[in-house]
């Protein structure tokens, strides 16, 4: 069964599978996380691949301030990834709404609407800052586990 | 089933050999891409922490999907692929029946009908869409794949797979592997025939709401997919003497090879549009293909 355990944990620490989400982002973060995609940071030897839908997705990467347009989406793509999931904000707009506090258009921060595991600061953050903040998601993927009360 | 039927269902090309195969050969068409993209690429056992990982997803009961029909279609895909390896005629004087050809064809169109019904199935709109654009795609290549293999056998007289596989010196016989090289993208939604799963356009296709097992399930049906398409062509080009072994290595040294070929293709074009993919198979090589039908079974009635 520890057998089990710890191949399902290797499994889940060397496969994260992204889904992106941009909630009012100036781009400048989307921009550098499409970078980490390009041959020069190439994520994919890390296992990590950007996927086109929630379901697929183990972590959750979410970028911008959190605008009232997209506060909807942003709760309905967390409850689309399956357990178990990590949430990780990117760039300073979703820990503190950054230039955009206190407008109000934005109900951020991110972490008042849903749990945020890893913050990766910076305005953008560079590259190697959202590698290592993913590969932090992918330990906590690991540890994590399906919630016991919600096994199916 | 006698016990050489059973060793090829379990063991070789079936179950045993095939799964870790099919997990060998989409990393190898990951890793060549990513080489000739100048990226380090995934570790070798990629495919397999992926599955694994899929596996102990959670997930949820979905409203207005029927989850067993969601579960049948990827397991079908396994299965009928798994059919179609212990089929292939690996060791040519071993086994096999009177039109097993036929049986084999059915098999590998399998995972096709499965990929359309499942996009249905989902009731998404980007399911819908891809499964449309498979369907399309279908129509288009099996007139060029079916008319290959009907080249094959009537040049070899036969659509017994053992005969059609020891039958490699007839020039109608090797037109017919160019034939269904052709088709073998389009079969496995690789670049330029990648449009039922375009992911800069509708996601995943049919598989947008797929999610845990059965979209692992999904995945190892396509790594099997990979075996026995190429293991298909590779049996038709395998000279029928030799020992075993010598069968056994020419078969997986053929079909990685043609992963790399497949991988290069793949890497080296663009995703064609739907008109330009049935044009590519109606207009130039269906009318290719029907002409060296039409010739192998003049020559063969002629003579």
């Amino acid at each position: 069964m520890s057998l089990l355990k710890s191949l399902m944990k290797t499994c889940r620490s060397k496969s994260p599978w992204l889904f992106h989400l941009n909630t009012g982002s100036c781009n400048g973060c989307d921009i550098e996380l499409i970078t980490c995609l390009s041959p020069r940071y190439d994520v994919e030897q890390l296992g990590i691949h950007l996927e086109g839908s929630p379901r697929h997705a183990d972590i959750l990467c979410i970028t911008g301030p959190v605008t009232r347009n997209t506060l909807e989406a942003v709760k309905a793509t967390y409850a689309q990834v399956c357990e178990p999931k990590v949430v990780v904000a990117l760039g300073s707009c979703p820990a503190s709404c950054n230039v955009f506090a206190g407008s109000p258009m934005i109900e951020g921060p991110l972490s008042k609407h849903i749990p945020v595991d890893v913050y990766v600061p910076g305005c953008p953050p560079h590259p190697d800052a959202i590698i290592e903040g993913i590969a932090r998601a992918a330990a906590i993927l690991a540890e994590r586990g399906v919630p016991e009360k919600e096994k199916a | 089933m006698s016990v050489s039927g059973l060793i090829q269902l379990l063991l070789f090309p079936g179950l045993l050999f095939a799964i870790p195969a099919g997990w060998f050969y989409v990393w190898g068409e990951h890793k060549s891409v990513a080489l000739m993209q100048r990226r380090i690429g995934p570790p070798m056992l990629q495919p397999f922490y992926d599955f694994v990982k899929l596996l102990g997803k959670r997930t949820p009961q979905r409203r207005g999907i029927d989850a067993n029909l969601l579960r049948l279609w990827p397991a079908l895909s396994v299965l009928s692929m798994i059919g179609a390896l212990a089929l292939l005629p690996v060791f040519p004087h071993n086994g096999g029946f009177a039109g097993d050809a036929v049986l084999l064809v059915a098999l590998l169109e399998m995972p096709s009908i499965c990929f359309i019904l499942a996009g249905f199935t989902t009731g998404s709109m980007y399911g819908e869409i891809g499964a449309i654009r498979e369907a399309i795609l279908s129509v288009a290549n099996n007139l060029v794949f079916l008319l290959s293999i009907v080249t094959i056998a009537v040049t070899g007289d036969t659509f017994r797979l053992s005969g059609i596989a020891s039958n490699s010196m007839n020039p109608g016989h090797w037109i017919g592997i160019f034939g269904i090289l052709l088709c073998i993208p389009a079969k496995l939604r690789l670049n330029p025939f990648s449009a039922p799963s375009a992911e800069q356009e509708i996601y995943s296709g049919p598989l947008t709401e797929y999610a845990g097992a059965p979209l692992g399930l999904w995945k190892m049906a396509h790594g099997l997919e990979w075996v026995a398409l190429t293991g298909f062509v590779s049996t038709l080009i395998i000279p029928a003497y030799g020992p075993w072994w010598f069968h056994v290595i020419a078969f997986v040294l053929l079909s990685f090879a043609q992963v790399l070929l497949l991988s290069t293709v793949s890497a080296a074009t663009a995703r064609f549009t739907l008109q330009s993919a049935i044009r590519f198979y109606w207009r130039w090589a269906a009318i290719l293909a029907l002409l060296v039908a039409a010739s192998a079974v003049y020559m063969r009635y002629r003579g």
